[in-house]
């Protein structure tokens, strides 16, 4: 019933228990039977688990394949660096390593700026009513998926009739502009777009440990002769910060992905924008699927992943050394 | 969380500040709302006076024949919200069962294994093979091209709502409940469909809640996965339309996409329209979320 490569990780990240006269084997059969009732619910998840996120990490290294399909993806030659050796001898490689993380870091940074300001400014709002309006609302764009932003975008810009072209532009003596041949304007665009979407339900998460704070600190402090400001970046921010160090980690390992709707639809995929709004995931996802050039998009791929995971390696670490408790393992 | 005193409202923010924090939350959410409601006005406006007039607020003349013309051609819409129904159906049931039957196992303090598989799941948050490998697995290995499991199966695993599934259990379900539950004779399945999945519905629910909204606004596996124009989802229906669009204006006159909504040309208020048409829906069950939302999300929770 059981998967044995299951059995085998559990070898070997079992707790290390006080050592009993049993075998460490003789001990995990002894478990499995035990809890095999427990075993078998978690299961079939495992094997989700498996099939969508596991199979896949072991996956990247098709990009060392020439893959052709009369051999299959498994039975393929093997081609060393060739495909890499492609990908790093266009611009491409630079340019959407540059745009993925300049967009990434931006959006980490104003995003976590703004999410904590505007939390930390809704909790002072008094009114309850106004309060829960105010957060009703602000979190609704991300309930919109992306391609209804895309539709959203297109209202404001459409090159004829957008809202902003037709009548807020002209008031800047500037007439019918078509945004989606200006790669100029994107990265104001985009990050504007992100922040909407994701500014209020990202507030909300830190709204959450706010009230998780006693107010017994806030009281003391008051007490003390504390004014709201001191109270804001004396006990607030620092009780918060865990809060914001796991996030962000997870989101610096995460700095090589991108909202991949963000820059595919709401840019409506316009070739004259790649230069500022192409990034690794739509730049994989062409090589794949529109360009069939597996070769160059499995390098790029394997380029994202693994970078990406040195990256969250690199992040915990730092987390680590500034402070134990806040690093994710 | 404990509201034993009025002590936030003992130190005041002052009354100018006061209103200034109002006035800024009230730009705020205007220029949140703003923008849909710009969607909807153009729904409801007159074609021939968008075209000339552009995009506004405010329609100059109401006009529902949008909505009239949608309903009234409604096979590629019906079909859509069929494919997007059954998606969000099925994938928001196993989902939450999925995410329930991990979590539990892994609350358990005498499991044996918890570390290792909360491990397991922790790496999957942190790494990932990248679109090739699973794009590949699923069209090579698996054949699911064409079919709707390869929309419902990707939405399967959510690590972090497994984190979320177990923390409540930790914070709600005593070890000691389960413990008089073995010693009665129950079975660990009983215990587990008896006992802990009434106690845990809130966040059943909220996680639920998610999912649903998380399968109704899918796009990316239909866009990899999908080409027949039968198992479209309502969100690559209107990739499609503002796509299709594009062509028009470019004198492409797409080819396989054109011949889909051939017969419901795609004008501006229409396109719009199928939008509202599809958002609807999230309006409606949006209060809910509302009522879960502080509570449910710690996310502290991550770390074991």
């Amino acid at each position: 019933m059981l998967n044995p490569s299951h059995a085998n990780e559990e070898a070997k990240s079992a707790p290390e228990r006080p050592a009993r006269p049993r075998s460490r084997i003789a001990r995990l059969f002894g478990n499995i039977v035990q809890y095999r009732a427990l075993l078998l619910m978690l299961l079939p998840t495992a094997i989700v688990f498996f099939v969508n996120c596991y199979i896949p990490m072991f996956g990247v290294f098709i990009a060392f394949k020439k893959i052709n399909y009369i051999d299959g993806i498994l039975g393929s030659p093997w081609a060393g660096l060739d495909n890499f050796r492609f990908l790093f001898a266009t611009s491409d490689a630079w340019r959407v390593t540059v745009n993925t993380i300049a967009y990434n870091a931006a959006f980490i940074v104003s995003g976590l700026i703004l999410s904590v300001g505007v939390a930390i400014a809704v909790n002072e709002v008094r009114a309850k009513l106004a309060s829960r309006i105010y957060q009703t609302v602000m979190i609704m764009p991300n309930f919109l998926s992306m391609v209804v932003v895309s539709y959203i975008v297109y209202a404001f810009l459409h090159p004829e009739y957008g809202f902003l072209v037709k009548y807020v532009l002209p008031l800047f003596g500037q007439n019918s502009v078509n945004a989606y041949m200006h790669p100029q304007a994107w990265p104001y665009i985009l990050w504007l777009t992100k922040m909407w979407h994701s500014v209020g339900i990202g507030s909300v998460i830190y709204l959450a440990a706010i009230t998780g704070i006693s107010e017994e600190l806030y009281e003391a402090a008051t007490m003390d002769g504390a004014g709201k400001w001191r109270q804001i970046t004396g006990i607030t921010i620092p009780l918060l910060t865990p809060v914001m160090v796991i996030l962000t980690i997870l989101n610096l390992g995460g700095i090589f992905r991108s909202d991949f709707g963000l820059f595919y639809h709401v840019t409506l995929d316009s070739g004259a924008l790649r230069s500022t709004t192409d990034v690794i995931d739509t730049y994989v996802y062409r090589g794949l699927i529109q360009l069939n050039d597996l070769g160059m998009s499995s390098a790029a791929n394997f380029y994202q992943s693994v970078v990406g995971f040195f990256l969250v390696i690199g992040a915990n670490s730092l987390a680590r050394r500034l402070n134990r408790d806040t690093a994710l393992f | 969380m404990n509201k034993t005193s009025t002590a936030a409202s003992c130190q005041r923010i002052s009354r100018p500040a006061e209103l200034a924090l109002h006035a800024v939350f009230i730009v705020f959410s205007l220029a949140c709302i703003l923008p849909v409601l710009l969607i909807v006005a153009i729904s409801l406006s007159n074609e021939k006076l968008l075209t000339l007039k552009g995009y506004k607020f405010w329609p100059d003349e109401l006009d529902a024949s949008a909505y009239r013309y949608l309903f009234s051609h409604s096979a590629t819409l019906v079909r859509a919200y069929g494919v997007t129904l059954t998606v969000t159906c099925i994938g928001t049931a196993l989902a939450v069962l999925l995410i329930a039957l991990y979590a539990y196992p892994v609350y358990r303090k005498d499991f044996p294994f918890k570390r290792a598989f909360n491990i397991y799941l922790l790496v999957t948050m942190l790494f990932s093979g990248g679109l090739v490998p699973f794009y590949l697995l699923y069209i090579n290995y698996l054949n699911l091209r064409d079919s709707l499991v390869a929309l419902i199966l990707p939405g399967l695993t959510n690590a972090f709502y497994i984190f979320i599934a177990r923390t409540f259990f930790q914070q709600t379900i005593p070890e000691e409940m389960i413990e008089s539950g073995k010693l009665d004779g129950a079975s660990e399945w009983r215990i587990f469909f008896q006992l802990v999945l009434p106690i845990s519905l809130p966040v059943l629910a909220t996680i639920g809640l998610f999912t649903t909204l998380m399968y109704w606004n899918d796009w990316f596996n239909s866009l990899l996965f999908i080409n027949d124009t039968d198992k479209f989802s309502l969100q690559y229906v209107m990739i499609q339309m503002i796509r299709q669009a594009e062509f028009f204006k470019n004198q492409l006159a797409g080819s396989g996409v054109a011949l889909m909504v051939q017969q419901s040309v795609p004008t501006e208020s229409l396109r719009m329209a199928m939008v509202v048409v599809s958002i609807g829906p999230i309006l409606f069950v949006y209060p809910f979320f509302q009522k879960y939302f502080t509570k449910g999300l710690t996310v502290g929770a991550i770390k074991g």
